[in-house]
């Protein structure tokens, strides 16, 4: 097989869907984290502010995903048609939820009355939650791995789906976003608002805690399987260190009112996470329980290497360009969130 | 056979309802870089006004068109795992593509579109507008190309037999230069622009009615009337470089748009029509032989017709994909009609004053939007049986594991959600129509960010 710096092309397009995911759960994770806790905030100011503060970058955030599905269609096209059509049911779930978070975010301005926005401060909180959830839950399968027949089709039934592992997953993932939304939240305010979301930073930083511990003792103790690697090979401990210091890390620079690092540590919690879920499932995109080789494996479902090799030229040419039109934006609305006439 | 027709009209369904926003928002983008343009060379504060309040719709249909878009973009994988595994290869560099280069373009600088009129400066802003609209347009691109890699595929070979069979690219520039992309991005652009200058004709031609605003409003009609004279007058171009294309291409599909059977015929070109799919004979006002004319540059000259393929190989709503044909071609002739009878009443003086002529152009607005779906629809279900062209059967590209159920849960849930956004958009656009472009000022938006004396909202 043909390789490019001693990986082949491959496992390069997998890196790359790893980068994209990781960059979508990192960037789109503190807009979604932002409005799962909105119903947290109670003045019409501060919800306009919370709400402002995510205004000019949360759709670029969730262009990511755009990006992520493309990046698994063109690369893994196998895997993009098994994942979508097995998780068919919570996937239309998670679409949904994505359409009204949008409408949600779009609407509740063009309106003063107080019934309209309260409506859609509700939808926009149930809403992110939903999302968060639904993308925990596929992410728990994924790991654990899913029925498969030998043409890599879904061969079981949706409702185990919601197995223990996969919800603990799911509620983990919510708590990791609520986490970095507050955050991100309290970097962009000021006043009173801002010692409020300081106090949610740090109550959210203890539920993420209390879930990934239980999560993580869950899989020790039940499913040791998804740990093998690491413990074979004492250098894969790296991971789990660089995510344990960065956690330590948050509520340190909480207390220094260093919010910047402590949303840092929190993004680097979230790469180290989801890299060492992909360190454990690797080489199988999606495992399969009850068979392993009909597993679907990052050379079983590839595209030819034609492809391999031009996507990865897309992405070189795209990447430093996405890269600063990123930074450009950020960089336009750095600071504290002010309202003005445009705003939402 | 149920769950395919169920996720037919699902997919169906969601496209359509997702392609009435971006032509919108294309065209508009458009607009809104020459009034834009127009500010910042003339520093005249009609303009500024102009723009500020189409960028707040713009937003608003912008919205809409993302929330549905990101529907279809895995659609392609919950209901046609099959078709996804069968041209992944190809078709994901496309959407691979669109997303870094189209979508994330378009999406970050549209932050800096709606919030950054009083943080950056007027040509930055102007940059991002721009931006915003090559995104826009960008975005057609990829997706038409590979739309028209199905419809006329090119620069690949079948890899596996059976159930594995797949199509792998083996050109890269063939697979996207494909004998029909061109022309249908041609022809897909100029429509989304004369959705968005239709809108803004609209709502102008509104206010110009009601007197209202008219020192915004005149311009801005005189703007996008100028833009869709011209494009309406290049979309017939457009159209018959495409209908050219789709004689060569695909001629069962040519057939089926105007309903011809006999291949040892001359053929017809109709104007208005009704095909009797029993009798397989149309009736209807026609040019004769304008089909063998516009196919082979002869009156005489015989068109293949449907009867040169096999029942299976055809498509067999004839009359449907014949209807939809002869109204977007109806609508292409009345916008040329109608924007050069305003330019001529414009030159004469008395454009404004026509009241009955106001009043078609508030609702005109229409009109691209229906010509914009019925085009598609027309060329979709000339495709059939085919999802790629002679290639792969839209029978065999199901996903299998997917229930009728699944698809009967989603497709409610979709035609509720979408009747509700559809409801709200209407309601709130017509809001800010009503409201009009004087500007929001500072106190406005503060007054209506206090008014919330409910205690629910004002007690932490
Ligand atoms: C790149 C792919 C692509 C793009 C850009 C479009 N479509 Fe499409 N369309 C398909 C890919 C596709 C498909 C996945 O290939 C379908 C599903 C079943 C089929 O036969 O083709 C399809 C079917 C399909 C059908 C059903 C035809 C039938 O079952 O008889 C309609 C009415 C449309 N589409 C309409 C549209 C509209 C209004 C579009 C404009 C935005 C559009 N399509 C863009
Ligand atoms: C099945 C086909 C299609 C798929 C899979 C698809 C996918 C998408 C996705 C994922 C988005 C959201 C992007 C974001 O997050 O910013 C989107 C928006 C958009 N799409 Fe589509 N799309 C399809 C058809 C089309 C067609 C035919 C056109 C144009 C001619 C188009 C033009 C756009 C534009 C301009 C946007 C930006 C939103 C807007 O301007 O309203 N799409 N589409
Ligand atoms: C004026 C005369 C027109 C002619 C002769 C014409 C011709 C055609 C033809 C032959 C097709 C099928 C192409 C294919 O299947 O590959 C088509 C499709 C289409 N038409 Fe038109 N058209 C006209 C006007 C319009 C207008 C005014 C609009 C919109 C404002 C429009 C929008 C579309 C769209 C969106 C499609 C589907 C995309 C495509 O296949 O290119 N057309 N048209």
């Amino acid at each position: 097989m043909e390789t490019l710096l001693g990986l082949s092309y491959n496992v390069w397009w997998f890196l790359v869907f790893g980068a994209v995911i990781s960059g979508y759960a990192i960037l789109d994770g503190f807009d979604l984290g932002a409005g799962a806790l909105h119903l947290f905030l109670k003045k019409e100011n501060s919800r306009r502010i919370a709400l402002n503060a995510i205004g000019p970058v949360w759709d670029g955030n969730e262009v990511w995903l755009v990006i992520a599905g493309g990046v698994l269609f063109a690369g893994f096209p196998v895997a993009y048609a098994a994942i979508f059509s097995a998780f068919y049911v919570p996937f239309m779930i998670f679409l949904v939820g994505l359409i009204w978070r949008a409408v949600a975010i779009e609407f509740r301005s063009k309106e003063p009355g107080i019934s309209w926005r309260f409506t859609w401060d509700v939808v926009y909180c149930f809403s992110s939650i939903v999302i968060a959830l639904s993308l925990g839950l596929m992410l728990g399968n994924v790991a654990l791995g899913i029925p498969l027949n030998a043409q890599h089709e879904f061969a079981g039934d949706w409702l185990s789906f919601f197995n223990p592992f996969s919800i603990m997953i799911a509620v983990t993932t919510l708590a990791l976003f609520m986490m970095h939304g507050a955050i991100y939240l309290t970097m962009k305010t000021e006043h009173r608002l801002f010692i409020k979301l300081n106090i949610l930073s740090k109550n959210f930083t203890i539920f993420f805690l209390v879930t990934l511990g239980l999560s993580t003792l869950y899989t020790l103790l039940y499913i040791p399987h998804l740990s093998d690697r690491i413990r074979s090979n004492p250098t894969y401990f790296a991971l789990p260190l660089i995510m344990f210091l960065a956690i330590a890390n948050i509520p340190r620079q909480l207390k220094k009112s260093k919010f910047r690092y402590a949303f840092l540590s929190s993004a680097i919690t979230i790469a180290a996470l989801l890299a060492t879920v992909a360190l454990e499932v690797f080489p199988n995109l999606l495992f399969a329980t009850n068979d392993a080789k009909n597993s679907i494996t990052v050379d079983n479902a590839a595209s030819s290497l034609k492809t391999m090799k031009i996507l990865l030229m897309i992405a070189a040419i795209g990447t430093p360009l996405v890269a600063t039109y990123t930074t450009f934006v950020f960089w336009t609305f750095k600071g504290k969130t002010k309202l003005d006439e445009m705003s939402y | 056979m149920e769950t395919e027709i169920l996720a037919r009209i699902q997919f169906a369904f969601t496209i359509g309802f997702h392609y009435i926003y971006p032509p919108m928002s294309i065209g508009l983008g458009l607009i809104l870089v020459i009034m834009e343009g127009m500010y910042v060379k003339t520093g005249n504060m009609i303009y500024e006004q102009m723009t500020r309040f189409w960028i707040r719709i713009f937003a608003l249909i912008y919205g809409i068109g993302v929330a549905t878009g990101i529907i279809m973009e895995f659609e392609f994988g919950t209901n046609w795992a099959t078709y996804s595994k069968y041209v992944g290869d190809i078709f994901g560099s496309a959407l691979a593509a669109e997303g870094i280069f189209a979508f994330a373009l378009e999406s970050i600088f549209l932050g800096v579109l709606l919030f950054g009129w009083n943080r950056v400066s007027a040509r930055v802003h102007l940059f991002s507008t721009l931006m915003v609209f090559l995104g826009s347009a960008f975005s057609a691109v990829w997706i038409v190309v590979a739309n028209s890699w199905q419809q006329t595929p090119a620069g690949f070979h079948i890899v596996g037999e059976g159930l594995n069979a797949r199509a792998e690219v083996t050109n890269f520039w063939t697979m996207v230069f494909n004998p029909s992309s061109m022309e249908r991005l041609t022809h897909v652009w100029i429509g989304a622009i004369l959705a968005g200058a239709f809108l803004v004709l609209s709502v102008n031609a509104y206010y110009i009615r009601k007197r209202k605003f008219l020192e915004i409003a005149i311009p801005a009609f005189k703007i996008s009337l100028v833009v869709a004279t011209i494009f309406s007058i290049a979309q017939l171009f457009a159209g018959s470089v495409s209908a050219e294309g789709v004689a060569v291409n695909q001629p069962a599909k040519l057939a089926t748009l105007e309903g011809h059977y006999d291949s040892s015929a001359v053929a017809d070109m109709y104007l208005f029509g009704w095909v009797d799919q029993k009798k397989e004979k149309v009736a209807g006002i026609k040019i004769p032989a304008g089909l063998s004319f516009l196919v082979h540059k002869n009156f005489n000259a015989p068109v293949t017709g449907l009867h040169a393929f096999a029942k299976d190989d055809r498509p067999q709503q004839v009359n449907a994909v014949f209807q939809f044909y002869h109204i977007m071609i109806a609508i292409g002739i009345s916008l040329i009609a109608l924007t050069l009878f305003a330019c001529y009443r414009w030159r004469k003086g008395t454009l404004f004053e026509t009241k009955w002529l106001m009043t078609i152009f508030v609702w005109s607005v229409v009109l691209p939007q229906i010509a914009n779906e019925t085009g598609w629809f027309a060329a979709e279900m000339g495709r059939q049986p085919w999802v790629v062209y002679g290639l792969l059967r839209t029978s065999n590209a199901l996903s299998k594991t997917v229930s009728a159920n699944q698809i009967i849960f989603s497709l409610v849930l979709f035609t509720l959600v979408y009747i509700i956004l559809f409801i709200l958009f209407i309601y709130l656009l017509d809001k800010k129509i009503k409201h009009g472009p004087q500007s929001y000022g500072e106190k406005d938006v503060i007054a209506e960010g206090s008014r919330g004396e409910n205690p629910l909202l004002n007690h932490s």
